[in-house]
C-alpha cells in the first residue's frame, strides 16, 4: 500500500466519470444502452474509493498525502519574479470521506435514475451530464490548490447548470438554470478575487504553501485585515455554491430539475462543496472572518426555515430545508466547530439525498404531482419508500439514534459553547429555533404527503410502489442514516470513529492575536497534542464539555417540541391551523413565509431591475448623445455638402457653362455669314470694296 | 466733234465688270460662274490698254494684258477642271448646293 498507489487509484477515480462522459457524448446515440456503463463507470469508482478511504483510514491515518507537479513554470522572465504554478491532488481524511460520500450517491442516483428517466428523449444525455458533473465535484475534493478548485468549482457550476435546465422546453427550467448560473457568477467573482489577493502575495495557489506562508506570519500586503477580506471573499464563493443568504435565491428555482439530480446536486454534493471549501481554508480564517461565516451562516438557516414552513411544493419544502441545514454547516464552521460542520455535510449528504429520492419515488407514482396539499395516505401504497422517508426526517429532526442527532447536537454544542465564550448568545438562539423548526416543518410534509386520508383520489389510485431500482437507493441511504455508523454510543459522537480518529480539527495558522480566544493555543497544552491537530485551550474544552448536556437536552426538547406541533397541527388537527392565520399578526407572518419573505421580489425591484434600468439609461444614452452626436456631425456634413455642391452647380458651373454657352451663342450668330456659298461671300466681298473705297476716298 | 477718250473705255470696262459680278453672283451653274469671272478679266484688260494708251506708262499695260490673257486661260483650264471634278463628286454642278465646307 504505497502512497503512490492511493494517489494514482484516486486520479483514476477522478477521471472515470469523465471517460464515461466522454463516451456517452461520442457514441450514445448509436449505442443507446451505453447509460449501463456509465452506471458501471461510477459504481467501479465508487469501488476504488471505498479501497482509497480504507487505505488512508487505516494505514495512512494522520499523514497527508501530496501528488503534485509543476504545471506552468515562467523560469526569469523578464519584468515577474520566478513564478511556478503547481497541479496536484491533496489526500487527507476529509478527502476520502468525501469521495467516499460523492462517489456514493453518484452512483445511487445513476442507479435510480435508470428508472426514474426511463422514456425521457435525452436519457443518454442525462447519464452524460451526471458523469461530468461527478467528474468535476470529485474535482473540487482532490484538488490541493486553489486554482483547480477554482476551475472544477465552475464546471460543477456548468453541470449544475445543464442539469437543472435539462427540461429546457419548460421556459421555468431554462429561467431557473440561466438564475443559477448568474447567481453563483456573483458569489464566483468574490471568490475570483479572494484568489488573486492570496495569488499576488504568496505567488502560488497551493493550500499548504499558502498556509505555511501565513503561519510564518507573512500575511498578504503585511496586514490581517487583508487576510481577513480575503477570507470574506474566499467564503463569498461557498455562499454562492452553498445558497447562503443572500445568494441563496437560486437553489430552490434548481428545483426544476430532474429529482435525481436535486438529490445528488442540489442536496448532497455540489451545495456542499461551498462548506468543504471553507473546511479548506478554514485554518486562514481570522476571528472577524469567522463571526461574518458564522453570522450569515445563522441567517441563512434561520430565514430558509421559516420558509420552509409554508411551503406546498414537496421539493421546494426539502430546497429550504437544505439551504437551512447547508447555513447551520457554515455556522457551525464560522464558530469553531469544524468537526461537527463536516459531520453533518456527511450524515446530511445521506439522509437528503434519501429525501429527495423519496420525494422523486413519491412524486414518479403520483405522475409529476408535486404538490402536498394534494397528496395524503401514500404510506399504505408506498411502505418502503414512507420508511425510509420516514428514518430520513427523523434523522434531519435531531432525534436520537440518528446520525442527524449525533452531527446537529454536535454543532448546537459549539455554538453553544461559542456564545458562552464570546458572548453572541444570537447565534446558539438561533441554532435552537432552526431544530424545532426543522422538526416541525420536516414532520408536517410527512404527514401531509404519507398520512392521513388521500385529498386527490384520482391520482392516489393509480400510486404505486416504485421498482426495486428505486427503492434500493433510498434504502441504503436510510440505512446510513442511523447512528452505528458512525459511533456505537447513540447519544455522543465523540466516542466514535468519526470523530476520534478520523476527523480533527487543524491548527489554525493565523496570527495569535487575531483568533478568537478559545482558538488559541494554550500554554500548558502546546506540547501536548499532535502534529496539525489544534490544541484548544482549557476553558475551551471545559466550555464544550459543559455545553454538551445542555445543548443535547435544549436539542432534544426543541426537537420533539417541533415533531409534537407537527402531530398537532396536521395529524390529531388539534388545532385549526386555517383558523391559526385568521389573526392579523400570523396572517402577515404566514404570508411572509409563503412568499418567501419576497425576496425574489426585491432582487427583482432593485438588483435586476436597475440592472436593466442602467441599462436602458446607457441604451438611451447610446442612441441620443453618441449617435446623436455621430448623426449631427454626418448631418452638419451633409449640410455643409449640400451647399458647396449648390455653389459647385450653379456658381462655378454656371460660369463655365456660361463661358460655353455665350461663346456658342457667338458662334451661332457668326455663323449665319458663312453660308459656304461662294456668290455670298463675292456680294460681301464687292460691297464691302465699294464702302471702303467710298469711306477712305483714295482718288 | 465727239471724240472717243479714256472715259468711255473705263465706262465700258465698268460696265463689262458689273455684268461680270451680276453674272457671278447671279448664276448657280458654276460654268456660268466661271464664264463671269471671264467678263470681269476681260473688264480689267481694256482697263490696262485703255491707260497704256491715254497714259504714261510706256507698253506696260500692254504687256500685263497679254499676261492677263495668259492667265485666264490657265485659270479657266483649273477651274474648268475642278467643276469637272465637282461634278464627279456631287453630280452637280450648283453652286448653291455645294455647301459642304459650311458644315
Amino acid at each position: 500500500m504505497s502512497e503512490s498507489l492511493l494517489i494514482n487509484l484516486s486520479i483514476i477515480i477522478l477521471f472515470l466519470p469523465l471517460a464515461g462522459f466522454i463516451k456517452v457524448v461520442l457514441f450514445g446515440k448509436k449505442f443507446p444502452k451505453l447509460y449501463l456503463l456509465e452506471v458501471a463507470i461510477i459504481s467501479i469508482a465508487f469501488a476504488l474509493s471505498v479501497f482509497v478511504m480504507y487505505s488512508k483510514l487505516a494505514y495512512y491515518n494522520t499523514k497527508d498525502i501530496i501528488g503534485a507537479f509543476t504545471w506552468i513554470s515562467t523560469g526569469n522572465a523578464p519584468f515577474s519574479d520566478v513564478l511556478n504554478i503547481e497541479l496536484g491532488i491533496k489526500i487527507d481524511n476529509v478527502t476520502v470521506i468525501m469521495l467516499f460520500v460523492v462517489n456514493l450517491i453518484s452512483m445511487l442516483v445513476h442507479i435510480y435514475s435508470i428508472e426514474y428517466m426511463r422514456g425521457d428523449k435525452r436519457y443518454t444525455r442525462y447519464f452524460s451530464y451526471l458523469g461530468i458533473f461527478t467528474f468535476s465535484m470529485l474535482g473540487i475534493v482532490l484538488t490541493h490548490n486553489l486554482l483547480m478548485m477554482y476551475i472544477f468549482w465552475e464546471l460543477v457550476g456548468l453541470s449544475s447548470y445543464l442539469l437543472i435546465g435539462f427540461w429546457f422546453e419548460k421556459k421555468s427550467a431554462a429561467d431557473a438554470a440561466k438564475k443559477a448560473f448568474i447567481v453563483n457568477r456573483i458569489g464566483d467573482i468574490g471568490m475570483f478575487i479572494g484568489i488573486l489577493i492570496l495569488f499576488t502575495s504568496y505567488k502560488t495557489f497551493t493550500f499548504d504553501t499558502i498556509f505555511a506562508q501565513i503561519a510564518a506570519g507573512n500575511l498578504p500586503f503585511g496586514s490581517s485585515a487583508w487576510l481577513t477580506a480575503a477570507g470574506i471573499l474566499v467564503f463569498m464563493g461557498a455562499v454562492g455554491k452553498s445558497a447562503q443568504f443572500p445568494l441563496h435565491v437560486w437553489l430552490p428555482d434548481a428545483m426544476e430539475g430532474p429529482t435525481p439530480v436535486s438529490a445528488l446536486i442540489h442536496a448532497a454534493t455540489m451545495v456542499a462543496a461551498g462548506v468543504y471549501l471553507v473546511t479548506r481554508i478554514f485554518v486562514m480564517l481570522t476571528a472577524d472572518a469567522m463571526l461574518v461565516i458564522a453570522v450569515v451562516g445563522a441567517f441563512t438557516s434561520l430565514i430558509a426555515a421559516t420558509i420552509a414552513l409554508t411551503q406546498n411544493d414537496i421539493k421546494k419544502v426539502l430546497a429550504y430545508s437544505t439551504v437551512s441545514q447547508l447555513g447551520y454547516m457554515i455556522m457551525s464552521l464560522g464558530v469553531g466547530a469544524y468537526v461537527f460542520a463536516f459531520f453533518h455535510l456527511v450524515t446530511h449528504a445521506f439522509f437528503k439525498a434519501c429525501l429527495f429520492l423519496g420525494s422523486g419515488s413519491v412524486i414518479h407514482s403520483m405522475h409529476h404531482e408535486q404538490d402536498i396539499r394534494n397528496m395524503g395516505g401514500l404510506k399504505k401504497k408506498m411502505p418502503v419508500t414512507y420508511w425510509t422517508f420516514l428514518i430520513s426526517t427523523i434523522a434531519i429532526s435531531g432525534v436520537p439514534l440518528t446520525s442527524g442527532f449525533l452531527s446537529k447536537d454536535g454543532i448546537l454544542a459549539g455554538t453553544l459553547a461559542f456564545g458562552k465564550l464570546t458572548g453572541h448568545w444570537l447565534i446558539p438562539i438561533i441554532g435552537f429555533t432552526v431544530a424545532a423548526l426543522t422538526a416541525f416543518y420536516m414532520f408536517r410534509l410527512v404527514i401531509l404527503t404519507f398520512h392521513g386520508e388521500p385529498r386527490d383520489h384520482h391520482k392516489f389510485d393509480h400510486a404505486h410502489e416504485s421498482p426495486l431500482v428505486m427503492i434500493a437507493p433510498l434504502a441504503v441511504l436510510a440505512t446510513l442514516s442511523i447512528f452505528i455508523f458512525y459511533t456505537p454510543n447513540p447519544l455522543s459522537p465523540d466516542a466514535g470513529w468519526f470523530m476520534s480518529s478520523w476527523v480533527k480539527t487543524p491548527e489554525q495558522v493565523t496570527p495569535v492575536d487575531t483568533r478568537f480566544d478559545f482558538l488559541k493555543p494554550s500554554a500548558e497544552n502546546i506540547h501536548g497534542g499532535h502534529h496539525g491537530e489544534i490544541v484548544h485551550s482549557v476553558l475551551y474544552t471545559e466550555t464544550m464539555h459543559w455545553a454538551h448536556y445542555p445543548a443535547m437536552i435544549l436539542s432534544l426538547v426543541v426537537a420533539g417540541l417541533g415533531i409534537l406541533t407537527a402531530f398537532m397541527f396536521y395529524q390529531w388537527k388539534k388545532i385549526n391551523v386555517d383558523k391559526l392565520i385568521e389573526n392579523k399578526f400570523t396572517n402577515a407572518l404566514y404570508r411572509g413565509s409563503l412568499n418567501k419573505w419576497k425576496i425574489d421580489e426585491a432582487y427583482d425591484a432593485t438588483a435586476i431591475n436597475g440592472t436593466l434600468q442602467t441599462g436602458s439609461g446607457l441604451s438611451w444614452f447610446d442612441q441620443k448623445i453618441v449617435d446623436g452626436a455621430v448623426n449631427g456631425s454626418a448631418r452638419l456634413t451633409r449640410i455643409v455638402s449640400k451647399i458647396s455642391g449648390w455653389f459647385d452647380t450653379y456658381a462655378v458651373d454656371g460660369f463655365v457653362n456660361f463661358t460655353a454657352f455665350f461663346s456658342g451663342f457667338i458662334g451661332l450668330s457668326f455663323r449665319k455669314l458663312q453660308t459656304g456659298k461662294v456668290q455670298t461671300y463675292i456680294v460681301l466681298v464687292v460691297f464691302s470694296v465699294i464702302i471702303l473705297l467710298l469711306f477712305f476716298k483714295p482718288f | 466733234m465727239f471724240q472717243v477718250g479714256l472715259t468711255h473705255f473705263l465706262v465700258v470696262s465698268t460696265i463689262l465688270f458689273s455684268l461680270g459680278i451680276y453674272g457671278i453672283v447671279t448664276r448657280k451653274n458654276a460654268v456660268m460662274v466661271l464664264m463671269g469671272i471671264e467678263l470681269i478679266l476681260n473688264a480689267a484688260n481694256i482697263n490696262f490698254i485703255a491707260f497704256a494708251k491715254y497714259g504714261n506708262f510706256g507698253l506696260n499695260g500692254q504687256i500685263i494684258a497679254l499676261f492677263v490673257i495668259i492667265l485666264a486661260a490657265a485659270e479657266a483650264a483649273i477651274a474648268l477642271a475642278i467643276v469637272l471634278n465637282t461634278y464627279k463628286t456631287f453630280s452637280n454642278v450648283n453652286v448653291d448646293e455645294i455647301d459642304k465646307l459650311k458644315e
